[in-house]
């Protein structure tokens, strides 16, 4: 199988964007196109409607050893399928990425980590990635097949106006013992805050710099004296802080509010991906270093918790 | 049971980043520290064993410069019992493939049941490592971990996906990389900063880790860079310092400026 073969991840029922949109930038390139879905109780009438974004064709991995959605037993099921292909194309995502990594050590390939253009050139490939901050780009080819790109969150935008059904074929599935090591045993559900970030035209948005959770009142008062929402980063998230329904980020929500107020926020690129199409951006952090002014409209170098109080005040005196 | 952490020199944050022009490799010239997500990792392993693990040893493992001789001097004076840094030129140049690579030669040969690594690389913004090195190892992995419990042989890992948490178990021998909330590391004191001066390093070349020299450096990379351009000009925002809150007025008048309250 000469051609782009696309990782198509799903949770839930629902194909995850992100592989939509590598699908989509996949067809774009202009080879034949091979989606690749793993699972267990997998239906292909669901698999094959991936033929409006772009796939001629899709593999399907069905079997009770994928059931969970684990990294590594999917790299058994892909990997004799990469093997023929010239490239390996993965939309951003945990466990994505996971597979992408487990992949390229799996067959000795080049990966190309948060890719943001590919396009094909004589009969190989080459990657854009920004890098260092987003301060530069760097353009990358491959000595290997496959290829394997990885991209950016947001990268693509998925386009679903092909309107045809692609065929489909289930493909047989070993399983390593290893592989088969881990597994999942819960998950928990976000809890339900009432909520929407993404429907908010103003955030304040806090993290580590906040100080502890005893501080969220001070980010509370501003939202509503701006009357927006509060929202948070993975790092207060994964601590506990807060929910991870008000997180924004690659694996939180992409909002873009008509002002987001950044609090405490280093700004690296997985919060980043999900909040720079806001309107206007405000940081308030104390290092002068920090990432989040490289893109923000305006940047506060300071003491948060000096700032904000102050600021709410002045915004309920006007 | 014995922990190796993965811990990469970095820039350091404070230090200008640039690609060397005609290498298009990272400048490394200037000052450099551990990457401060794998610190996490350190502070982590130094958890498990005071939470009452049966732990032999904490081994800190490097790829780099034969200057990051200095920046694992901190990790010793964390608690990381020894450290090995596998440094040749002959690895200059490696990609994410080579260095998965060139680690996991280095790792196979630790008896570590548990590989630690950190969330991502603060010079290279991938999350691709734990992953990668699991597969060379064949050893199950979770990554992202922000919460980690281990209980005998079995590891019990939280972490964040695009639908929430996964509650994940894992045997081991296993490799696990960590959120950066999974901990708050602590500082070095001034006495382990000066017991760290006993604690060995072993220094490695390629050829000792037994490293296939078909696969590291620039010419084993099968993904090379082959051009770096600026990226789109965009306009740059304002700035002002704050000093005690005192730039409240000033944030007024541009959040009305802008028309945005
Ligand atoms: C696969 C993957 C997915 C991820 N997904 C997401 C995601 O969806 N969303 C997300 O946010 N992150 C995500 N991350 C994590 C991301 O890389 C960062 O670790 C995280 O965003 C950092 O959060 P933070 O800015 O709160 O903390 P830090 O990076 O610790 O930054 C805290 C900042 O606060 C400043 N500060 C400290 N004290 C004060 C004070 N008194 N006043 C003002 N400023 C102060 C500091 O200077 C610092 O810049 C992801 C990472 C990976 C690898
Ligand atoms: N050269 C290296 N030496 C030691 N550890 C490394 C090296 N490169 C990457 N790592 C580990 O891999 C993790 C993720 O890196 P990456 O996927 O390259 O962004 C880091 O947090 C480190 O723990």
């Amino acid at each position: 199988m000469a051609g782009v073969l696309v990782f198509v991840h799903h949770d839930d029922g629902e194909f995850a964007a992100n592989s939509l949109g590598a699908l989509t930038k996949a067809a774009q390139l202009g080879g034949d196109v091979t989606a690749f879905v793993a699972g267990s109780g997998v239906d292909d009438g669901w698999a094959a409607g991936l033929g409006a974004h772009g796939a001629s064709r899709v593999l399907v991995a069905d079997d009770p050893a994928l059931e969970g959605g684990l990294p590594q037993p999917i790299v058994d099921a892909l990997e004799p399928h990469a093997r023929e292909a010239d490239a390996v194309l993965f939309g951003a995502g945990v466990v994505s990425a996971d597979i992408a990594a487990g992949l390229a050590a799996r067959l000795g390939a080049g990966i190309n980590c948060e890719t943001t253009e590919v396009r094909s050139e004589g009969d190989g490939f080459v990657a854009v990635r920004p890098a260092l901050g987003d301060s530069v780009m760097v353009e990358s080819t491959f000595t290997s097949k496959p290829a394997i790109v990885l991209a950016r969150a947001n990268a693509w935008a998925p386009d679903g106006a092909g309107g045809r059904d692609a065929t489909v074929e289930r493909v047989p599935v070993t399983v390593q013992d290893w592989s088969a090591g881990a597994k999942l045993v819960g998950r928990e559900q976000p809890e339900a805050t009432g909520v929407d970030i993404g429907e908010a035209d103003v955030l304040v948005a806090f993290g580590r710099g906040l100080g502890g959770p005893d501080n969220i009142p001070l980010v509370e008062q501003l939202a509503k004296q701006l009357g927006g929402e509060v929202a948070a980063t993975r790092a207060v998230v994964d601590a506990g802080w807060c929910s991870y329904s008000m997180q924004v980020g690659q694996t939180g929500k992409t909002v873009s509010p008509k002002l987001y107020v950044a609090v405490g926020i280093s700004g690296a690129i997985q919060h980043k991906v999900g909040m720079v199409n806001s309107g206007v951006i405000v940081a308030i952090n104390k290092d002068a270093n920090a990432p989040i002014f490289e893109f923000a409209d305006l940047g506060v170098v300071g003491d948060a918790l000096a700032i904000v109080p102050k600021l709410t005040e002045q915004l309920s005196s006007r | 049971m014995n922990i190796a952490v993965c811990m990469k020199e970095v820039p350091s944050a404070t230090s200008a980043k640039r690609l060397d022009p005609s290498t298009h490799r990272l400048d490394r010239s200037g000052d450099s520290e551990l990457n401060p997500f794998d610190v996490h990792g350190l502070e982590e392993a130094i958890r498990i064993r005071e939470s009452g693990q049966d732990i032999g040893e904490i081994i800190a493992v490097c790829m780099g410069r034969e200057n990051a001789q200095r920046p694992l001097q901190k990790a010793l004076a964390l608690g990381a019992d020894r450290a090995v840094l596998l440094t040749d030129p002959s690895l200059a140049g490696s990609d994410i493939s080579g260095t998965a690579h060139a680690l996991s030669a280095v790792l196979a040969k630790q008896d570590a049941d548990l590989v630690i690594l950190g969330q991502q690389a603060a010079d290279a913004d991938c999350y691709v490592m734990a992953a990668a090195i699991a597969d060379h190892l064949k050893r199950p992995v979770v990554t992202q971990v922000a919460h980690l419990e281990i209980d005998g042989d079995k590891l019990r890992a939280k972490r964040q996906t695009e639908h929430g948490y996964d509650v994940i178990e894992a045997p081991m021998p296993a490799v696990v990389s960590v959120s950066d909330a999974i901990n708050t590391p602590r500082l070095p004191s001034i006495k382990a900063i000066m017991g760290a001066k006993k604690k060995p390093t072993d220094v490695l070349s390629a050829a000792d880790a037994g490293v296939d020299a078909s696969r590291v450096g620039a010419d084993g990379a099968r993904n090379v860079v082959a051009s770096v351009s600026p990226p789109p000009a965009k306009d740059s925002g304002r700035r002002i310092e704050d000093s005690g809150g005192d730039s409240a007025g000033e944030i007024v008048r541009f959040l009305s400026e802008r028309g945005v309250i």
